[in-house]
């Protein structure tokens, strides 16, 4: 596919000083045609002074974001032509209804008259509440109504803040199967939130943030896959296998508490270790505890989740 | 490149969605009834105290009471000053048998300009050019309105360009509701009356040299551009205060504070001689036509129109540097 290796978004060594604190300290990224990108970081990591950027409501003190070869804060008009965005909530006039907001911003850029107003109200699926006043949307309608103000342009590249805030779970299921949508039919998306496990049902790519730095990017499955991942070993002698463990390098005996839950499960009268370690190496451990007369019962092997890779990677810094 | 014409047109259609051109028109109508009551009031009063209805009687009665304070000990310098103005322009009118006071729609509707000039009519612009800029900040619809592909100086030129278009049309439609609702009582004719302008005031004195009539309807337009000019100037600086001002009630409170201080000012200022280069106290320029006595030595109609003129630019440029330059950080 060819748009594939397009790129839509591009930026480079993004930073921004507010006062004498650096807030962004050099973000890099990029996002490709018709892919989905996740920015996730916790609350206070500097998403939303980037998202900002992205869309030159802040000029950056250093770096560049470029759209389709596009400077936004040098080529303001071309560059923000190609994209639509909703910056945190979708916050529209409350004295007008949802239409006439929709035509105050279709006036705003040249060549989108009513025929195309009338078709992102479709794809939205708002029809029978469009020509109500704003303020008696439910934050649900809002996020409709604020997607469709974004796709009015016919963006290439939708930026969405927090997206499913304030939406039901029924919701969120139809904002992903919507956003999913928009990618196949060419659109490259950058979703940002601080809900790992939505970052990781909806996106192709993520980048982490932390403390205004990007500290991880990639494909989500193969940041899962590089992160060590956890192995709960079962074993009839305690004494035994932890002379072999120790013996092991690259191995680490971790919490406590996830070795009491998997004792639930245990084999009776075994004794079960939590060790975070390569996974190319488990085989070799088994290996290793049967030559030294150890039985070994069971291993599981605990794929990471995101949140595990979050933690890895910021050394414990909490997130929700 | 967008034409400004549909960013203006979103600009008007916020304005009059958001009801503030209705309140504004709504609070004309109710005060202006109110104040036709009072003039009709006063001016039965002085039938009653005076006995006729001649105007030469009740000027010349005047003429007489002034002069007759004026021997008083106890009336302070500033009045003093003021009616000795006075009497001089009443005796000028008198001798050149002209009614300085022919009660019409036109004279109200002049004398309602002069007096609302420098408070009600700023205040009638605050409440629509207060939250021009300021509301979009506190609505948070500036991050969808600076997000689309239109540079941030048209957006705001579009925002001052339907600015413009309500201060005018507030002068208008003041005056014509003034002259309908007054002309209801006092009657719609008057416009071909003539009215004396061109005193110049100097100290104490009445310089009746450049003095000449005009007709009421070319006066009535003067005083309505001048009120527009005074008007438009609180219209910059209310838009630049609202660009600085996160809060709409705040840009509120700073403006009214400016405009009040200036009408307490102008009481005291003729100790204070530099406070005529504050905007505030230039505002009522209406009464530079009808010859009454600046609030400070020295002040003319062009010193204040200058005055305005330099404020009104040097708050626009401030608007536009700010919004074009600023960070939308919430």
């Amino acid at each position: 596919m060819s748009s594939a290796a397009e790129r839509v978004l591009s930026v480079r060594n993004l930073k921004k000083k507010l006062g004498n604190k650096m807030i962004i300290k050099g973000i890099s990224f990029d996002i490709y045609g018709g892919e989905i990108f996740g920015f996730l970081g916790p609350n206070g990591s500097g998403k939303t002074t980037t998202i900002r950027m992205l869309v030159d409501l802040i000029r950056p003190t250093e770096g560049t974001v470029t759209v389709c070869g596009l400077d936004v804060h040098e080529e303001h008009t071309e560059a923000l032509k190609l994209m639509g965005s909703i910056v945190e909530n979708p916050e529209m006039y409350p004295y007008m209804t949802g239409w006439e907001n929709l035509e105050h911003f279709a006036r705003m850029v040249p060549g989108i008259g009513q025929e195309r107003i009338q078709e992102v109200v479709d794809i939205v699926g708002m029809h029978n509440r469009i020509h109500d006043k704003v303020k008696k949307y439910s934050l649900g309608m809002r996020q409709r109504l604020g997607i469709a103000q974004a796709l009015l342009g016919k963006p290439k590249l939708l930026i969405m803040d927090e997206p499913t805030n304030g939406l039901d779970p029924q919701g969120i299921k139809e904002l992903r199967e919507f956003i999913r949508r928009l990618a196949d039919e060419g659109m490259s998306l950058f979703i940002s939130s601080h809900l790992l496990s939505e970052i990781q049902l909806m996106c192709d790519r993520v980048a982490i943030i932390s403390h205004g730095e990007v500290i991880a990017v990639g494909r989500v499955d193969e940041l899962l896959e590089q992160s060590t991942g956890k192995v709960l070993i079962h074993v009839d002698s305690r004494d035994k296998a932890m002379q072999v463990l120790e013996g092991f390098a690259n191995l680490e005996i971790t919490d406590a508490e996830e070795v009491e839950m998997a004792e639930l499960t245990k084999v009776s009268d075994s004794v079960v270790f939590a060790v975070r370690m390569d996974m190319t190496e488990v085989s070799h451990l088994n290996h290793a505890l049967v030559v030294a007369g150890v039985n070994v019962h069971a291993l599981q092997i605990r794929k990471p989740s995101l949140e595990e890779l979050f933690l890895n990677l910021t050394g414990g810094e909490s997130i929700d | 490149m967008t034409s400004i014409y549909p960013l203006v047109k979103n600009e008007v259609l916020k304005i009059i969605k958001k009801r503030r051109f209705l309140v504004v028109i709504l609070v004309l109508a109710v005060l202006i009834p109110i104040f036709t009551y009072a003039q009709l009031k006063v001016a039965q009063n002085a039938e009653k105290q005076f006995g006729t209805t001649d105007w030469r009687v009740t000027t010349q009665q005047q003429i007489y009471d002034y002069t007759n304070r004026l021997g008083s000990a106890r009336v302070p310098e500033e009045w003093k000053k003021f009616m000795m103005v006075q009497v001089q322009q009443l005796q000028y009118y008198l001798d050149k048998d002209i009614n300085p006071r022919s009660p019409s729609g036109v004279t109200f509707t002049i004398g309602f300009l002069t007096e609302t000039v420098s408070l009600f009519l700023p205040l009638l612009v605050l409440a629509i050019a207060s939250d021009l800029v300021s509301g979009e900040r506190s609505g948070g619809t500036i991050k969808m309105l600076l997000t689309r592909p239109v540079l941030r100086w048209r957006i705001l030129a579009s925002k001052f360009i339907a600015l413009l278009l309500f201060v005018s049309l507030i002068i208008v439609i003041t005056i014509m509701l003034s002259y309908l609702i007054s002309g209801f009582v006092f009657g719609y004719g008057g416009w071909d009356m003539p009215v004396l302008t061109g005193f110049q005031v100097n100290g104490t004195d009445v310089s009746t040299a450049f003095v000449h009539t005009i007709d009421q309807w070319l006066f009535l337009i003067m005083q309505g551009g001048l009120a527009w000019f005074s008007v438009m100037t609180v219209a910059c600086l209310a838009l630049m205060v609202s660009v600085l001002v996160r809060s709409t009630a705040a840009s509120i409170v700073i403006m009214m504070a400016s405009i009040i201080a200036g009408l307490i000012l102008a009481n005291m200022a003729s100790s204070w001689e530099s406070a005529k280069y504050l905007f505030m106290v230039n505002l009522d320029l209406p009464t530079y036509l009808s010859g009454q006595l600046p609030p400070i030595d020295g002040m003319t109609l062009p010193f204040s129109m200058t005055i305005l003129v330099i404020w009104a630019l040097g708050s626009l440029i401030v608007s536009f540097t700010v919004f074009t330059k600023q960070d939308i950080l919430n």
